[in-house]
């Protein structure tokens, strides 16, 4: 109970942006025509790239003697980029090919 | 300063949402993906250049690390294979939960060193490490299944045991750490957990529920980043984890309504082989049709239908059907493709393989447009397709997939079946089309049959 409390006092405006994000996010994929679900999986995939800036956040807050942090971080940046270039770039190869006629 | 940086951040949020709202329509999808990957470069600059509290900034690590990870990125992006689609996005979504285990873990280990935190941001951290563990794994494995490595046979035994086992373990052992707090030794524990789980409960799905794993995965991902983005209270993160959370859920829905089976039923893996009930078809006929008459056939209907199916990307056949298609046109038939939302191994998966073939999209029809087609044609070719056509579904109770709607091909007039052989789809499930009185069965590589099928049409149009 007290973690709900806190969870609550911590988080307030986080809790209403989370809210309505999963609404709008609802409204929004649930308008993609069955046509782009390959590309909108793999969009959103890249979309969710973003812990990248976590992960960016992470290493510069990190002093240059604190290994594991580094470490972890920087693997974190690696692989999260991978993700994140490479799936919009391969978003973009498929929807190319819807563009042309 | 901080004005600016929350300024570009709700930029970059916008720019998120703005991109997904315009893959709605084929016509205005590609700068969409274009607008979501500039919302995340202005998010990444910010990140790089806010200025911060602690820290040595470390940039020479970070910018090796984002040149390098574009670099791999973008020459396997290129390279990919269309129909390999499944496999890719499999990974580069296990990449993204990596990234979310990796920092949670590095969070944690900051709690810790610092000896005081709360207990909210910890239990934020906690379940990011354990979704994130389980993506990256489960991920990885349905990689393997889609490529081939894994086996759809490598099953656990009493797999749904361990399963519920080891979720109760993990629920379990994140209560118990949030109650002790002292030492980083469960949270080892916890993340190995969810590794392991990952890997058994993707093993334990069969191969034709992969567009439902492959949802769920990136679900899970979407909300790995959102956890994520709690911890270090980012907007961008959240907003950017919680579409592709929903976009993930929604996809997930809409694969298991298109099966007619409850997630639960899926994830349990208990599907098929055990069609006790199912229509005994052992000693019935079937009918074969010769390349000739099955082109004369074509060339003489006024409506084709064309419905794709996991054989087709496993033939590599999506060009050879655009060619017939071409071919059909010029003599004034129509050609439709109709695409069952489970078709292939991803959500869409068939669309892809057919825009690559350069295939117009509004002759690709979905589910309940092309069963309103089907009754008006006069020759429905089967390409590498089964369980989704299935008349069982619609008349036999006893049947494993009875109710999951289908492509209602039998209201045209023909149907030709392209085929290996006569063994069972996938889900290992008897399938009467094949015995059906208009039915008839076009035996060989589905690739080369079309191309056998397109040789004899140019003989005659």
């Amino acid at each position: 109970m007290n973690l709900i409390i806190e969870i609550f006092t911590y988080h307030l405006t986080i809790l209403f942006a989370l809210i309505m994000a999963i609404f709008l996010g609802f409204e929004l994929i649930s308008k993609v025509p069955t046509v782009l679900h390959t590309p909108l999986m793999s969009g959103a995939n890249a979309i969710s790239g973003v812990v990248i800036i976590g992960a960016i956040i992470l290493v510069r807050s990190s002093g240059s003697e604190d290994y594991v942090s580094l470490a972890l971080g920087s693997l974190a940046i690696l692989l999260g980029t991978i993700n994140v270039v490479g799936g919009h770039a391969v978003t973009n190869r498929m929807l190319q090919m819807f563009r042309k006629k | 300063m901080t004005a600016l940086i929350n300024l570009v951040y709700l930029i970059s949020v916008s720019l998120f949402i703005v991109g997904l709202q315009r893959l709605s329509s084929p016509k205005t999808a590609s700068s969409g993906n274009l607008i979501a990957a500039l919302g995340m470069g202005l998010g990444v600059l910010i990140a790089l250049f806010s200025p911060m509290e602690s820290g040595n900034d470390n940039y020479l690590i970070i910018i090796g690390a984002l040149v390098f990870g574009s670099g791999i990125g973008l020459v396997v992006a290129g390279k990919v294979l269309m129909t390999k689609m499944p496999e890719m996005v499999s990974l580069f979504n296990g990449l993204g939960g990596a990234c979310a285990l990796l920092i949670s873990i590095a969070e944690l280990l900051n709690f810790h060193d610092s000896g005081t935190f709360e207990l909210a941001p910890y239990l934020t951290t906690l379940l990011a490490l354990l979704i994130g563990s389980i993506a990256f794994t489960g991920s990885l494995v349905a990689y393997g299944k889609l490529s081939g490595n894994i086996k759809d046979s490598w099953k656990l035994p009493r797999a749904n045991m361990i399963n519920v086992v080891l979720l109760l373990t993990l629920i379990a052992a994140s209560v118990y750490q949030l109650q002790v707090l002292d030492t980083m030794d469960l949270v080892y524990i916890i993340m190995i957990l969810s590794l392991i789980y990952g890997i058994t409960f993707v093993l334990n799905v069969g191969g034709a529920d992969m567009p439902v794993i492959i949802s769920i995965l990136n679900a899970l991902t979407g909300v790995s980043a959102a956890l994520a983005g709690i911890i270090y209270d980012n907007m961008i993160m959240l907003m950017g984890g919680i579409l592709v959370g929903s976009s993930g859920g929604i996809l997930t829905l809409l694969m298991c309504q298109a099966m007619n089976r409850s997630l639960l039923n899926v994830l349990a893996g208990d599907f098929g082989g055990t069609s006790s009930g199912a229509v005994q078809v052992g000693d019935q006929m079937v009918k074969e049709v010769n390349i000739m008459d099955a082109s004369i056939m074509l060339r003489y209907s006024t409506n084709v239908v064309i419905v794709p199916g996991y054989g087709m990307a496993v033939a590599q056949a999506q060009k050879i059907c655009k060619e017939l298609e071409d071919l059909l046109e010029e003599v004034e038939v129509n050609v439709r493709y109709a695409i069952h939302p489970v078709a292939g191994r991803m959500p869409g998966h068939m669309n892809v393989l057919l825009a690559e073939a350069d295939v117009d999209y509004s002759k690709l029809l979905d589910l309940d447009d092309a069963n309103k087609f089907l009754n008006d044609a006069d020759v429905t070719i089967v390409v590498g397709a089964n369980d989704v056509v299935n008349p069982s579904a619609l008349d036999d109770p006893g049947s494993p997939i009875y109710g999951m709607p289908i492509l209602e091909i039998l209201k045209g007039k023909h149907v030709i079946v392209l085929k290996r052989g006569m063994s069972s789809g996938y889900s290992g499930i008897e399938n009467p089309l094949f015995f059906h009185e208009k039915t008839s069965m076009l035996f060989g590589d589905a690739k080369k049959s079309l191309n056998n099928l397109l040789d004899e049409l140019k003989t005659i149009v």
